[in-house]
């Protein structure tokens, strides 16, 4: 059984439809990019899923035991946090604020949980440094590392590479990579169609059409050979 | 100079005034922090000329206690004003700045219309730039205050983790099922609660430099969100007790003493920040 299934579903808020007639599932271990052109509704579609704005119409359903608390969520920087002054261990904590539920304060497993994921995101010497002064790489990690404290399954990230030089945006797509592979689903919001294609498993083109399928049957497509030559005729 | 201390404290009323202004003091920096980082610096300054509007009102209505009037009006105007989010029509520092002068201007009407005191501007200016009146609470005041304080500092601390991952990022704390617009509305709610207690000791033109200053200069030194917390609490208090002894001793007023003592404060940090800076790069 999937782990996330969208059947029918339409996005909008105040009356205003953005998206409709979405039909796509997620299953453990996917690796799902939603693509489209610049306002075609693709970080309302995340929101919607997150439960932050509720659909116009249309199900959403989570499969496999997942409880809606258990997703990570790596949202797009916010300019209040660009100066926040906070140690990268207190933000990491703040991922397991699901766990704690009702609790006031974080136990020691949540704790170690944190020291763990920093470990795995390689940001563990910079604990203590504060999170204003590190370099949007490494910003980006200190989220992944508090995503993951919120879930080992499922994260949802909204255009996790904008504002990285390149050498930056492979690692990070390495590093996406690599939690995939160890099991986690991901499903990103992305602009970067090239990337898209080369790393994940299935395909969600959101826009006038929409298109669900595997990146290989995405490749034959009408709209992405549209698209992916547009892509390439920008690069040359 | 320290005889005359010792005779002052002696004296209950000066003690009251001491007591009232470190509490007061200690609760608007635990919550400035969050609301200079949220962004809503201003909301202090509109609440409380909200408070002050509405203490026309209730004196117009020849109320005979205004807290019961001031305090409910003022919680209303903070919850409206925090709700103002990214889909309303006018936007968040506008609704701020409508609501501040708007109260203003409709207090001082309704005040100079109706107002049955012989020595109006004398109120007016008491009401904006605080007064003697924190050296006339009752015993009756003295204890609600600290009561409400009490209840604050408790809240605050119990609600420590969620209030951090509301400020930081409220989409993803809304994500992970906490529930950010009840931790919105507590926020409000208090803010609105420390103002209404403010006004006695600062007035209310000078209630924002209480919950600002002590923020911003804990900024300038502490990268924690645990040591900037704790920092512009112990900032505040420090700030708030030399305040007042300076005013009593050289009786200036009281409110602008301690927000000028703040300033101080504040400038003394960026100096040591900016020494700092130098030594470290």
């Amino acid at each position: 059984m999937a782990q996330l299934t969208c059947s029918g579903l339409v996005l909008g808020y105040e009356g205003h439809i953005v998206l409709s007639g979405l039909d796509f599932s997620v299953d453990a271990g996917d690796y799902l990019c939603i693509v489209g052109e610049n306002g075609s509704g693709k970080s309302t579609l995340m929101k919607t899923v997150l439960g932050l704005i509720k659909p116009a119409g249309g199900r959403i359903t989570w499969g496999e035991g997942l409880r809606e608390n258990e997703i990570g969520y790596l949202p797009q920087q916010t300019a209040v946090q660009k100066d926040f002054p906070a140690t990268v261990r207190e933000i990491v904590l703040s991922g397991c604020q699901g766990r704690a539920g009702k609790r006031p304060f974080y136990n020691r497993a949540e704790k170690e949980l944190a020291r763990q994921n920093m470990e795995r995101m390689g940001i563990a010497s910079l604990s203590r440094a504060c999170y204003r002064e590190l370099s949007g790489g490494q910003q980006q990690r200190v989220l992944l590392a508090r995503a993951l404290c919120a879930t080992q399954k499922l994260l949802l990230m909204d255009e996790p590479v904008s504002g990285l030089d390149p050498l930056v945006t492979s690692e990070m797509y390495e590093l996406i990579s690599r939690l995939n592979r160890e099991g986690v689903t991901i499903i990103m919001v992305s602009h970067d169609i090239a990337a898209a294609v080369r790393y994940a498993s299935h395909i969600l083109h959101v826009g006038s059409e929409n298109f669900f399928g595997t990146v290989g049957e995405y490749r034959e497509s009408a709209l992405a050979k549209r698209f992916l030559v547009q892509e390439e005729g920008d690069e040359a | 100079m320290i005889d005359m201390l010792a005779t002052y404290l002696n004296i209950a009323f000066v003690r009251y005034a001491l007591i009232v202004g470190v509490l007061i003091a200690l609760c608007s920096s635990l919550l400035g922090v969050t609301l200079v980082l949220k962004r809503f610096s201003f909301i202090g300054d509109g609440l409380s000329h909200v408070a002050f509007g509405a203490m026309a009102i209730a004196g117009v209505l020849h109320l005979s206690d205004d807290m019961l009037f001031v305090l409910p009006a003022t919680v209303v105007c903070a919850v409206l004003l925090l709700r103002t989010g990214q889909h309303t029509k006018i936007k968040g520092d506008a609704a701020i700045a409508m609501v501040s002068v708007g109260a203003l201007a409709v207090g001082y009407l309704l005040l100079s219309l109706f107002s049955t005191s012989a020595n109006l501007s004398g109120d007016v200016c008491t009401t904006l730039f605080g007064s003697m009146s924190i050296l006339t609470l009752t015993r009756t005041e003295v204890w609600l205050c600290a009561g409400l304080s009490v209840a604050v500092v408790i809240l605050f601390i119990l609600f420590y983790n969620r209030i951090f991952a509301v400020t930081f990022d409220e989409d993803f704390a809304r994500a992970c099922g906490t529930r950010a617009e009840a931790y919105n509305l507590l926020i409000a709610v208090v803010i609105a609660v420390i103002i209404v207690l403010a006004m006695n000791l600062v007035g209310s033109l000078l209630i924002s430099a209480l919950i600002i200053f002590p923020a911003m200069s804990a900024m300038r030194l502490f990268r924690s969100f645990r040591g900037v917390t704790v920092c512009s609490a112990a900032l505040s208090v420090t700030c708030a007790l030399l305040g007042i002894l300076i005013s009593i001793l050289w009786s200036t007023p009281v409110g602008s003493t301690i927000v000028a003592v703040d300033i101080a404060a504040f400038l003394i940090f960026c100096l040591i920040a900016r020494i700092r800076g130098g030594i470290t790069k």
